[in-house]
């Protein structure tokens, strides 16, 4: 007769607090949350601007209170924290090459946050112009 | 004087145990002492009764995984002296305790042999064509992903299969890569049905920490990030082949 009993260690909710890496993981993933919500109170903005003039400024008005100020804030934060650990991440999925070479995990890198660079100073000109 | 370190096995005994429990044992410690030389250490001087796995004592055979203060580790390439304060070692995470730092790896195997982890080809070079030849941007394609040796601390640090058991996990996807990144092979659209579902590289959520743990420097998670480009390159394709 067989003695095996093999035994199954349950990971329990608090997984992700056992090891430094699983928590960073966690926060990096729940920062995108962060980005959905402020993705919706941007959309709620274009559906006021679609009801007219006087609805889009009531959205603007709104969203000057402090509240929303602190709110945007910190949308600009986690968003930053988002985009470093996905800047970082991006080489993985890729697998470019230049001849025989394969083009350095840094190179990616640098073109993310050049290309962040470029979107960025583009909405800013579209702004104040 | 010799000084001696403290270390904490999870242990586990079919026969006794209902569940696993924690046992201490002073070991002596010299600086180039490997956890491995440890655990012999403990079954020969001080605890006859205690299981592990291992073989080679270099890295090579991959038997000796097993979770060191939380962390996957081969027993073989960790060292007491970067655990002064001492070591809670316990089984590889993820798998069934069969007993003591023995795990049960079965459903890793079985998951190794399901992505066909061979050369597929139907029209193989006959002998007078000469043999292969692979340039070296080839062979870098799938080099890295062939050194793995199995020994589970990827599926260890992977919480995805923690979570659920059904996906196919690092190791295999790794080894799946592997396969069809190889010049010589033809079996890709054999193994993309396995990239392409739930349980396939779509499971990753790219914690990255298998690349983090392996002892190979093998690099899993974008093994994985590449089969997902792969795996949507495939199905934009098949939108413009209806009849497929």
């Amino acid at each position: 007769m067989s003695k095996r009993k093999p035994y199954e260690r349950k990971m329990g909710a608090t997984w992700w607090l056992k090891n430094t890496f699983h928590t960073k993981y966690i926060i990096r993933e729940g920062s995108s949350l962060v980005i959905a919500i402020y993705s919706f109170v941007l959309l709620f903005g274009l559906f006021r601007l679609s009801q007219g003039a006087e609805a889009f400024n009531g959205w603007v008005e709104a969203m000057s209170q402090p509240g929303w100020i602190v709110f945007h804030l910190l949308s600009l934060a986690w968003t930053l924290y988002h985009s470093i650990t996905w800047f970082s991440l991006a080489p993985k999925a890729a697998n470019i090459w230049l001849g025989q070479k394969r083009v350095p995990d840094s190179w990616i890198v640098s073109g993310m946050y050049g290309a962040l660079a470029v979107i960025s100073l583009a909405g800013l000109i579209l702004v104040l112009i | 004087m010799t000084d001696s370190i403290k270390i904490d096995i999870l242990r586990y005994r079919p026969e006794s145990d209902n569940e696993p429990v924690w046992q201490s044992y002073d070991v002596p410690f010299t600086n180039e002492m490997s956890l491995l030389e440890a655990l012999a250490y403990i079954k020969d001087e001080l605890d006859p009764t205690l299981s592990y796995r291992w073989s080679c004592r270099m890295a090579i055979c991959g038997s000796c995984g097993m979770m060191v203060n939380g962390v996957p580790k081969l027993g073989c390439k960790t060292f007491l002296r970067d655990y002064k304060n001492g070591m809670k070692v316990e089984a590889l995470a993820n798998f069934p305790i069969e007993r003591d730092l023995v795990v049960d790896m079965s459903d890793f195997i079985e998951k190794l042999e399901a992505i066909k982890p061979y050369i597929i080809n139907d029209n193989p070079r006959a002998l007078e064509d000469g043999c292969h030849t692979q340039s070296p941007k080839q062979m870098a394609q799938y080099k890295q992903f062939s050194m793995c040796i199995n020994c589970g601390l990827c599926y260890a640090a992977c919480p995805q299969y923690g979570l659920d058991k059904s996906f196919t996990g690092p190791a295999a996807l790794a080894l799946l890569h592997r396969y069809n990144q190889d010049s010589r092979d033809a079996g890709k659209a054999e193994r993309m049905k396995i990239v392409n579902a739930e349980e396939g590289a779509w499971g990753c959520t790219f914690v990255g920490y298998c690349s983090k743990v392996c002892p190979k420097d093998v690099d899993p998670a974008a093994a994985i990030q590449l089969g997902k480009v792969d795996s949507a390159k495939d199905y934009v394709i098949a939108m413009f082949k209806p009849g497929e």
